[in-house]
């Protein structure tokens, strides 16, 4: 069988079949119906959406950070410890003045 | 005074969404025509025509307006079809072998005298139906955009959303899957 003659065939017959344009009954006015609560319904979906991804930004913020004052505690564990810094540097201005004197 | 289709959609933008029923009414005719190419049922037919309004209510603030509402819509129209076809992958693996009579001396009569078998005839487009519902989703898209309605390269893209070579090569794909769809349909109707 000459394939390439058949699908030449069956594409002509294809186009030669032009579908119909017809529209049911009052189809206009079913979607118009539809509109108000699919409109609703998406707003409520955006509200959702917009909830969900900025839990979700929370959650990776928030994780970021415990690892990054976590591994920074433990790379910084065998020196002071970040409570003695600022301690140190809240009384440095006096320590200073107690040096003057 | 009837007002024009920008007036139309500058009302629905503004929240009178009563101004979009003439739009439905004008564009419903070619969104039908576009959906027949791609569902059998009417039923389905009709789910994708909503689905396009429904979808073009929604996005209508995205149309700039440079364009004709008409391409907007079309555009929407194909991609909605083409997520139709992505959805309802069904009957694509089943056999030639319930082929009606109809088509089948369709064929033979292609067989044994390939001229005599008229491309118009109501066999061909059953058989041509047939074939085109065992192609995959872009193949099918391809197929009925470039050999059916004879649309450019260009026209595809812009209507798909692809890129031109996309469009090419997808079509260079449609073409050899459509080639093996019937030749494995000769396979089983004539071995």
């Amino acid at each position: 069988m000459n394939i390439a003659e058949l699908q030449r065939k069956l594409l002509a017959a294809a186009r030669a079949d032009t579908p119909a344009d017809r529209v049911p009954y009052a189809f206009e006015k079913r979607v118009m119906a539809l509109l108000p609560s699919r409109a609703g319904a998406d707003q409520w979906a955006s509200w959702t959406r917009g909830l969900w991804q900025a839990a979700v930004s929370c959650m990776a913020i928030a994780l970021l950070l415990g690892a990054w004052i976590f591994f920074s505690s433990t790379a910084s564990s065998d020196s002071t410890d970040l409570s003695q810094n600022f301690e140190s540097t809240l009384l440095a201005s006096v320590d200073q003045g107690d040096q003057a004197q | 005074m009837e007002q024009t289709e920008a007036e139309l959609i500058a009302a629905v933008l503004r929240g009178n969404a009563a101004s979009f029923e003439p739009l439905v009414q004008k564009y419903s005719p070619r969104v039908f025509a576009t959906a027949r190419r791609y569902a059998r049922l009417e039923s389905e037919v009709e789910d994708i025509a909503q689905e396009v309004w429904l979808k073009a209510f929604e996005k209508l603030n995205s149309f700039r307006g440079e364009a004709p509402f008409e391409h907007w819509l079309m555009r929407l129209t194909v991609r909605t079809c083409y997520d139709f076809l992505r959805a309802h992958q069904r009957n694509r693996e089943s056999a030639f072998s319930d082929l009606s009579g109809l088509e089948t001396d369709w064929l033979e009569r292609f067989v044994t005298q390939t001229e005599a078998a008229a491309d118009a005839a109501d066999a061909a487009k059953l058989l041509v139906g047939r074939v085109l519902e065992k192609l995959s989703p872009p193949a099918r898209l391809v197929i009925t955009l470039l050999e059916i309605e004879d649309r450019s390269v260009r026209e595809i893209a812009q209507l798909t959303g692809w890129s031109v070579a996309l469009v090419k090569v997808r079509a260079f794909r449609a073409r050899a899957e459509m080639r093996k769809i019937l030749m494995k349909m000769a396979t089983e109707k004539y071995l």
